[in-house]
């Protein structure tokens, strides 16, 4: 492993010399929200099996890339997600029954939460980068203090809209931290054959910018290092570059089967480093976490994961006349023609 | 000969291609060691090599402009974009590189490539994967464009397009990857680009259509001649560039009445196109207005309500009865 920064050890010890970055409560918060994802996570992967939602795409093993990153925004930040960054969203306030209405095909599922600047899951690879940029761009103009955070994967660095949005942050001096969540995988194809760099964080040297390599199964260095740089953003020091390193257990997406491109043992090896895991150690040892309390929490994330399924099927099915709402502010004649003809095939069929 | 789905026959002419020469490559994302993620090209690597079947960064332009680059310097390289709908990132490569080197050079430089992408809806994708997006290709001059919606179309088309001199664009009915079996013939062959299927002769209407609807067409078309005794002509046209406007116009002459059924938004469709043609060229044949049946002109919309957005059943018995009701 290139050189990285980590706090908290897979055998959950603080490393020698590292400070831990966050207050107890805020630790167990974190964990909370990391264990409600995990489960979240297995239970939908549970929910397609079964038919009940469509296809989902798992992010179990990089909890701590994502819950870290959540912690360290604020409220006047900018976040652009792809769609694995599903546990982040829950912490900034996304539901978990949208979520599950996002994978049941329902046109409410993109819909982002109130009071926060969230944009929908990315699904065009790369194309939320020079948004991003774009939205850090405005805050400065405007003199805010507000930062942008932008998610992506270590595949889309391979893409041109990554080149582009890096290069054009930098020249701007734009307010805003790329984090790439390195999971070693797009798809079946591995990180040595998407990049011949060994790391992604030393691209930043080609932007003029720095770039941080950092455990992403390790939460208090996530949040450590996205905190510093999106404080360093607000001060008007410019982009960084932070990359998240982590695995994906489960497929990438309920469509693929991982077993075609990768062994058993690289998924084992990364399950000894799992996130969720040094956090209870960490937690255990420091006398904050027993069995009693990890069996009422879990009974918790049940109940609260049963209450988001439940509210999500019990959602009316979205039906073809909404999906005229949306296509302009004022829909034009032509539209509205055509959503009277769609209104008709329904009442045809509801006539029958 | 072999009962072979879409996919299978897809994968039977690559490896013939591939078999019968050395030049052809073929290259995408997740398209050797995982197969391609609907599997056409699935065991490619194996037998040919990763040399020959590349597993390429994730990029769309680069993988259309490095299959570019390899065309003119004497490769035929077979692109495949993962879906059509991440075409947006390649279109540049496409449009302004891919279909105009003949014509910068007057034929020194020529793109001798095809690019294979899954498209089309009804089977439940995320966001973004399902759009029909021919119209991009077909008002791109340069760019042939071919939509096979059988297993004994793909194979021969998808053959011809290896061979063809130009960039062409093979477009995959996702919903038809695995929809039927047919009898596929195992030697190459090739049929013409260019050149339209008769699906079924008829005298009432004339329906044309390309991709995941042609079935349906075919399907209601039997029902009805079954049912009600109407007498339906069903063109697949296969090709819109170069489009078989021959077949089209035969048969617009002898039924007088015509439906274009796609699954692409309606505004700017290839229906219109095709409208256009016909009152272009057998206008007086007509003996009502062309009926269109179309997506509507929205985003593709999400799962739950694609089946209702989509030409279905429905949609096109209604569109029948109007075509044939003046």
């Amino acid at each position: 492993m290139s050189e990285w920064i980590q706090i908290l050890a897979p055998d959950g010890s603080v490393r020698p010399g590292a400070t831990v970055p966050l207050r107890d409560e805020q630790l167990l918060e974190m964990y909370r929200w990391m264990v409600l994802s995990r489960m979240f996570d297995q239970r939908a992967i549970s929910l397609q099996r079964q038919g009940r939602i469509g296809t989902y795409a798992p992010f179990s093993g990089q909890e701590a890339a994502q819950i870290g990153c959540a912690f360290a925004v604020e409220k006047d930040d900018w976040i652009f997600p792809t769609y694995r960054e599903i546990a982040l969203t829950f912490v900034l306030g996304k539901k978990m029954s949208t979520a599950l209405l996002y994978s049941m095909g329902h046109l409410h599922g993109t819909r982002s939460p109130e009071g926060v600047n969230l944009l929908p899951g990315q699904i065009m690879l790369a194309t939320q980068i020079p948004q991003a940029v774009g939205a850090a761009w405005a805050s400065k103009i405007r003199g805010e203090k507000a930062a942008t955070i932008v998610f992506f994967g270590d595949g889309t660095t391979s893409k041109g809209d990554f080149h582009e949005g890096m290069n054009f942050a930098a020249v701007l001096g734009a307010p805003i931290v790329f984090v790439c969540m390195n999971n070693h995988w797009a798809i079946s194809t591995p990180l040595s054959k998407q990049t011949a760099t060994a790391t992604i964080a030393e691209k930043a040297a080609a932007y003029g910018m720095p770039g941080v390599r950092v455990d992403g199964n390790d939460v208090m260095a996530v949040y450590a290092v996205a905190k510093d740089a999106l404080e360093r953003a607000r001060r008007g020091e410019g982009p960084t570059l932070i990359e998240a390193v982590t695995y994906r257990y489960g497929p990438h997406t309920t469509s693929d089967d991982p077993t075609r491109y990768r062994t058993e043992e690289d998924v084992q090896l990364w399950q000894r480093r799992d996130p969720i895991l040094r956090l209870h150690t960490y937690l255990t040892e420091r006398g904050l976490w027993n069995e009693e309390r990890e069996a009422a929490l879990r009974q918790w994330c049940r109940e609260q994961i049963n209450a988001a399924v439940e509210e999500a099927e019990r959602t009316s099915r979205s039906r073809l006349p909404e999906v005229f709402e949306f296509v302009y502010g004022e829909p034009t004649a032509d539209l509205l023609r055509q959503r009277e003809e769609a209104e008709s095939f329904r009442a045809l069929e509801e006539g029958k | 000969m072999a009962l072979l789905t879409m996919v299978q026959a897809i994968n039977q002419a690559l490896a013939q291609a591939m078999e019968a020469d050395g030049r052809v490559m073929v290259l995408g994302e997740d398209v050797g060691k995982n197969g391609g993620v609907f599997r056409a090209t699935e065991g490619l690597q194996e037998r040919f090599g990763e040399h020959r079947v590349v597993d390429t960064p994730l990029a769309e332009s680069a993988i259309i402009g490095a299959s570019i680059g390899l065309a003119l310097n004497g490769m035929r390289p077979v692109a495949e974009l993962q879906f059509m709908g991440f075409i947006y990132p390649a279109m540049d490569q496409l449009a302004t590189q891919a279909a105009r080197y003949r014509f910068r050079t007057a034929g020194q430089y020529t793109v001798p490539m095809v690019v294979r992408a899954p498209f089309g809806g009804g089977v439940r994708t995320p966001e973004l994967h399902s759009d029909s997006l021919e119209v991009l290709c077909t008002h791109t001059p340069g760019l042939k464009v071919v939509i096979p919606s059988t297993p004994v179309d793909v194979k021969g088309l998808l053959l011809a397009a290896i061979d063809d001199p130009d960039p062409v664009m093979v477009l995959e009915p996702m919903k038809l990857y695995r929809a039927f079996r047919q009898e596929v013939p195992e030697q190459p062959y090739r049929l013409p680009l260019g050149k339209a299927r008769l699906v079924r002769e008829g005298k009432d209407l004339t329906v044309i259509s390309w991709g995941a609807p042609v079935l349906l067409a075919e399907k209601v078309a039997a029902k009805l001649a079954e049912e009600k005794g109407l007498s339906l002509e069903v063109i697949d046209v296969r090709s819109l560039v170069p489009l078989d406007m021959e077949t089209i116009a035969q048969s617009v002459e002898k039924t007088g009445r015509v439906l274009i059924v796609h699954e692409a938004v309606r505004t700017s469709g290839f229906a219109g196109e095709i409208v256009a043609r016909i009152n272009e060229e057998v206008f007086y044949s007509l003996e009502a207005p062309i009926v269109r049946l179309t997506g509507f002109d929205t985003p593709y919309p999400v799962p739950q309500v694609e089946d209702d957005w989509l030409p279905n059943e429905r949609r096109l018995l209604q569109a029948i009865e109007r075509a044939l009701s003046d």
